[in-house]
């Protein structure tokens, strides 16, 4: 038999509302009937720093740390860290990038550089690279700004075999119960990217 | 049922179906979420200790009065909490009593790297080490299973990706915990010499029966597979373990590993081929297995220091090269943490950078003060250090004749978990030392827990709230400031005369978190471009809501700014106003 596990990394900044995502995207590997393991690093990094946390899911799964160069997909919640963790991409593997721009530290003192080209490089390197302005499609599709991790898991959805009604129903249940209409229309409008 | 928990909050889950009734801590990377998560029930009273001496004191009086206990941890509040722990270890318990130490190996938030399982030899109580979340929950079962059978403490070792590692587990109703009466019993509470001495040697034959339930428990077990390798692992390297070598390896899987079960291991290596030891940090299975005189492969070739990982086993067990990576073609910035927008350790820390003082800095965020551009801070050691350190620095500096300045920087949770002590100290001994007490409602950096100063408990309700300069006053520290922290010009003045002023002094900085909820909203500020110069003198704040762009003009992410004022106070051409246009006075 084999054991096939698939390798996910949902990356970002700290303080962008990552651990939300991360919590539907395992809810939703729950009840389509997989094992799952996820592993994220609190305290330090989350005061504005690089923050990665590794979704692992399959058969059986034991390590929960993905191995560089075996990423299936990349969520990236921020262009410069899809950048930062491309090296966990496999060859073929697939990009899910936000097209937005945080400056960290050393470039807001004027000590570093920005990579503007991140996007070039990333569709050179990626199998396959999706690109949404996340808070764009939260506003003009949804109405709420803060849909917009919910719309790029719509993007990353489109790349993983699990049925559209099982993310439907783990976002219902994971936002708050006003927002459940926003969110849906925002899971909508990102899987069309 | 099945929850997809993190190791700490299975650990939670486990002391609430396995009767807990009590649980102490004080938070800590990557341990808080245990305590955290066992607040909401209501069946367990549970609460933030002053520090984790106290909380293993306040776990074992609970233990005492029949309660099953969980006190948690992280590696470094093991060696505050030793003392107790020592002795606890021949008074033994009644209630069951789990103390865990959540082991950060890379030191992803911590000031060192310690692998606590050395703690179970050397104070002698048994160990637990889970392997994933669904341990995590059973080992609590059985960890008051064993303490109160075996009459101990019992030592729930975990690490980084066990506490924040996620996974499915198979959850259960709580059970009624059975109930355990006190009973007085000098001979075994009272650990004065004589007692002590007849207590050792309980120690020492629960050892021995201890060694013998190591060797039947379930908790240790063969997993078998091809026997040409055998792998001897416990925690987290076991899942490694497990990702390269599947069922290509026979494997020792080691969850109870205080005292460890000779026997079984002896039978193990017997049957297999070569045998590796994989565990991540010390040596500590594979020192004890050379000294059975079993012949192992260990540490000369896995490193024994940071996280383990399947990569690295795959390159110093077989021999495989890490995958090629695509290769980043650009040049990558780091993206270091900082202090928050807003934060008021800022204004304190960019004052004190153009002092010509030693800062002995302490454990909190304001370790974010180290690096550029404030580069404000001289030391940071270990809770309490400052105050300590400082008063030290500053009697030799004058003792010897260099006269240099020395000012101690804590923060209030820090106060009061082990500054006050050291604070007592420096009056007690005559001490001159400046402390600035840098107040912010909170214990920021594990994500906002309550403390003695804040009054409120770890349940939510109203309480006491001790002030830090009541006590600072009662403890005969004559000279007392408080100073609101964003007043840039009271911060150095208040500072300035605490250095001056000849015996100890002490200043309360008091603003709260930027980050706590529930603040009065402050206007964000703007840069009017006309009057700014591109002095870039703002930028030396290293406030995030600062934004330096490519062609050298300065503005400010309206989003990111609290209003703190702290840049508009450092402009020295006053280019930075309230949103509007208004000038600032």
């Amino acid at each position: 038999m084999t054991n096939k596990v698939t390798n996910v990394l949902l990356v970002g900044v700290g303080g962008q509302g990552t651990l939300l995502a991360a919590r539907i995207l395992s809810g939703v590997l729950q009840e389509a009937g997989y094992d799952v393991k996820m592993s994220e690093v609190h305290g330090m990094s989350q005061r504005g720093g690089s923050v990665v946390t590794f979704v692992r899911y399959g058969d059986k799964v034991h390590s929960p740390l993905v191995e560089k160069g075996k990423a299936d997909l990349i969520l990236s919640f921020e262009k410069l860290e899809a950048l930062r963790w491309l090296p966990y991409l496999k060859a073929e593997g697939t990009i899910v990038v936000n097209d937005l721009a945080l400056l960290p530290s050393p470039v807001l003192m004027g000590k570093a550089d920005y990579p503007y080209n991140a996007l070039e490089i990333l569709a050179e390197e990626a199998g396959t690279l999706i690109t949404l302005d996340a808070s764009k499609v939260a506003m003009e599709e949804a109405g709420n700004v803060r849909t917009q991790n919910v719309a790029l898991l719509g993007a990353l959805a489109k790349h993983m075999d699990i049925d559209r009604q099982v993310w439907q129903q783990v976002i219902r249940s994971s936002v708050p119960p006003k927002t459940v209409d926003a969110n849906l229309k925002a899971f909508a409008a990102g899987a069309r990217y | 049922m099945k929850l997809f928990l993190s190791g700490n909050e299975a650990i939670a889950r486990g002391g609430y179906e396995y009767g807990a009734t009590f649980a102490a801590a004080y938070p800590g990377t990557p341990s808080t979420e245990i305590v955290e998560s066992l607040i909401p029930y209501e069946e367990i009273y549970a609460e933030w200790s002053t520090n984790e001496k106290v909380a293993l004191e306040v776990g074992l009086g609970a233990s005492l009065a029949g309660s099953r206990v969980i006190v948690a941890m992280k590696h470094v509040g093991v060696n505050v909490a030793a003392d107790p722990l020592f002795t606890a270890a021949y008074t033994g318990v009644n209630g069951g009593l789990v103390l865990i130490s959540a082991d950060d190996p890379t030191m992803h938030s911590s000031q060192n790297e310690q692998d606590n399982r050395n703690i179970a030899p050397f104070a002698k109580i048994p160990m637990l080490e889970p392997t994933d979340s669904q341990e995590a929950k059973d080992l609590v079962g059985e960890g008051f299973k064993i303490s109160e059978q075996f009459d101990t403490p019992v030592l729930i070792r975990i690490t980084t990706r066990i506490a924040h590692g996620k996974g499915l587990v198979d959850c259960q109703d709580r059970q009624q915990p059975p109930k355990r009466e006190y009973k007085k019993d000098a001979s075994k509470y009272c650990m004065l010499p004589a007692f002590a001495r007849k207590r050792r040697l309980v120690v020492e034959e629960r050892t021995a029966r201890l060694q013998e339930y190591s060797e039947t428990t379930p908790y240790n077990r063969i997993e078998w597979g091809a026997k040409d390798i055998g792998i001897i692992t416990s925690g987290i390297a076991y899942q490694y373990a497990k990702e390269v070598f599947g069922d290509k390896a026979s494997y020792l899987k080691l969850g109870f590993t205080w005292p460890l079960p000779e026997k079984m291991i002896r039978d193990f290596a017997a049957q297999v081929g070569k045998i590796y030891v994989i565990e991540e940090l010390d040596p500590y299975l594979e020192t004890q297995i050379k000294a059975m005189g079993i012949e192992v492969i260990g540490k000369d070739i896995i490193p024994n220091m940071f996280e383990l990982s399947a990569e690295i086993i795959r390159e110093k067990v077989l021999g495989e090269k890490p995958l090629p990576t695509k290769e980043i073609k650009a040049p990558i910035a780091p993206r270091p943490p900082v202090l928050c927008a807003g934060c008021p350790h800022r204004p304190v820390f960019y004052v004190l950078k153009k002092m010509n003082v030693a800062v002995m800095g302490d454990i909190g965020c304001y370790g974010l003060a180290v690096p550029p551009p404030l580069e404000a801070v001289d030391t940071t050691v270990c809770m309490g250090a400052s105050i300590g350190m400082a008063h030290g620095f500053q009697k030799a500096s004058d003792w010897i004749g260099d006269n240099k300045k020395a000012v101690g920087v804590i923060g209030d949770s820090t106060f009061f978990h082990s500054g006050m002590t050291g604070l007592a100290g420096m009056v007690f001994n005559k001490g001159i030392g400046a402390v600035l007490v840098l107040d912010n409602r909170t214990t920021a950096m594990t994500g906002h827990q309550p403390h003695p100063g804040t009054g409120i408990t770890a349940k939510g309700e109203p309480t006491a709230e001790i002030e830090i300069e009541d006590v600072v006053r009662s403890m005969g520290v004559k000279d007392v400031a408080v100073v609101d922290s964003y007043d840039l010009e009271g911060v150095e003045k208040a500072i300035r005369h605490a250095l001056d002023f000849e015996g100890p002094s002490v200043v309360v900085f008091r603003r709260a978190c930027a980050l706590l909820k529930g603040l009065p909203k402050l206007l964000p500020l703007e840069i009017d471009q006309e009057k700014c110069t591109q002095c870039h003198i703002c930028l030396g704040t290293g406030c995030p809501a600062l934004v330096h762009h490519p062609d050298k003009t300065v503005t400010i992410d309206a989003d990111a700014c609290t209003g703190c004022t702290v840049c508009a106070q450092v402009c020295p051409f006053d280019a930075i106003v309230e949103v509007g246009g208004e000038a600032r006075d």
